[in-house]
């Protein structure tokens, strides 16, 4: 059973396998720079379904069966899945998962909700507890306007700091057994609120939970600033990034090797307009099950750390003037022979 | 000519809009809620009227003319009626624009589906 080396961070030593992955995305994400790693992409954001909520629900079936799938299994074998999405009660999640009669644990972490999924996922793996658990979330573009912003129909416009909320539902097969990416280190984040109150610019209210996290990781793992050849957040955006890679090095987190975003790489951000980059639970879920799982099986990564990160508000609590509370959890992922 | 006038004044109204979206950290909403007061107080001072004159729709068409328009029907109705003037001035000037409003913005709704710009 897993060891404790601090506060936050769990060294798995039974090595939880990633077996399967699957990921499907926007036509946005598809037409962006790591388009061609995603299963499938879809070009109708209705995916043929009456609104957009039903979109979702059924990208992260969708992506469920895939998963399965590509794992030769069914939802029989799984013993746990644990999903979220950014919705009013987590309804993507849980109408997606409805037939599969799985025993299921909904979360919410914002789109911080990939890194705690797989968390708690390769836990139950390391604890005996399951033989396998499923990891997955979504989000959408569309409905996540309606949910944090505006409808669509309202013909809202963008601010410069804002980031895009990606389509897509992007999820893993977390096992006991196989030769696959392995679950190394698990760094469960903390709530940090810096008073930022900008609900626009939530990369600078996620960046000081990033740099906590990835802090806590490296001090009590005691590994070394280059283990990793990238340490890749989830959504902090380009400002959101420079922010992070500032508070680091103030910190003494002098990180070599890459310091990455998946919201910086899921677009081309002159080409696609998305301003500060992607963002949403899907953004680090299909950049994991898409590019970065695909890079680890070939061993072109060796060992990546996957630091997904979410803001913890909601628009009441904005309007109620309250700063932005955000987290990180970080899961480290190394091919192991 | 007249064209040249609407351009000029209609594209200076959206560019004071444009500079607080992109330099201050209000959202839309507010920026138009500033706009209509903005209208309403323009109005009252005699000075937006003389925007009208000289710009045409350049002035009407922007939501600061709409602030204008229920300033002025509040002053004409209290003129004829006293205090309920001023209840019922804002929304008879603007009853027109209003109506409009919830009808066309209906019609639109039932024959189009929203989708995602700048889907590339």
């Amino acid at each position: 059973m897993g060891t404790r080396l601090g506060k936050q961070t769990l060294r798995l030593d039974s090595h939880p396998v990633i077996q399967a992955w699957a990921s499907i995305a926007g036509a946005k994400e598809g037409n962006g720079p790591l388009g061609r790693y995603f299963d499938e992409v879809i070009q109708d954001e209705y995916f043929g379904e009456k609104s957009f909520e039903k979109a979702e629900s059924k990208l992260l079936r969708e992506t469920l069966a895939k998963i399965l799938m590509k794992g030769k299994v069914s939802a029989g074998d799984i013993q746990y899945i644990f999903a979220g999405d950014l919705l009013n009660q987590c309804i993507a999640a849980s109408y997606g998962i409805r037939e599969s009669e799985i025993p299921f644990f909904g979360l919410y972490g914002a789109c911080s909700t990939m890194g705690e999924a797989l968390i708690l996922g390769s836990l139950m793996v390391e604890g005996g507890f399951a033989e396998r658990t499923v990891c997955i979330t979504s989000s959408h573009f569309c409905s996540a306007e309606k949910q944090f912003r505006f409808p669509l129909e309202f013909g809202n416009q963008r601010p410069p700091m804002s980031q895009w909320t990606v389509t897509g539902s992007g999820g893993v097969l977390v096992g006991n057994t196989g030769d696959g990416p392995k679950i190394v280190h698990v760094t469960t984040g903390k709530i940090v609120d810096m008073g930022v109150t900008d609900a626009n610019d939530m990369g600078a209210a996620m960046a000081p939970a990033a740099c906590d996290t990835i802090t806590a990781h490296f001090t009590e793992t005691g590994l070394a600033y280059d283990y990793y050849d990238i340490v890749i957040t989830g959504d902090l955006g380009i400002h959101g990034k420079n922010i992070c890679k500032q508070l680091l090095e103030e910190n003494g987190i002098l990180i070599q090797g890459i310091l990455e975003d998946c919201g910086t790489m899921i677009y081309d951000t002159e080409a696609q307009k998305t301003y500060c980059g992607g963002s949403g639970c899907a953004c680090s879920a299909i950049v994991l099950a898409g590019y970065l799982l695909d890079k680890l099986s070939k061993k072109e990564l060796k060992r990546i750390l996957l630091v997904c990160t979410g803001a913890l508000h909601s628009p009441s609590s904005i309007q109620q003037g309250e700063s932005i509370p955000a987290i990180a959890h970080a899961v480290g992922i190394e091919m192991i022979s | 000519m007249e064209f040249i006038r609407a351009f000029i004044v209609g594209g200076l109204i959206c560019v004071i809009g444009q500079i607080l979206i992109d330099l201050t950290k209000l959202t839309p909403a507010r920026i138009m809620v500033i706009f209509v007061v903005a209208g309403v107080v323009l109005g009252i001072l005699g000075i937006y009227p003389a925007l009208v004159e000289w710009g045409g729709a350049g002035a009407t068409v922007p939501i600061i003319g709409f602030g204008n328009v229920l300033a002025k029907g509040v002053i004409e109705d209290v003129e004829k009626r006293g205090l309920l003037g001023a209840f019922s001035g804002g929304v008879r000037a603007g009853s027109v624009g209003i109506a409009a409003a919830v009808f066309f913005g209906y019609i639109m709704a039932l024959i189009s589906k929203p989708k995602a710009k700048n889907k590339n």
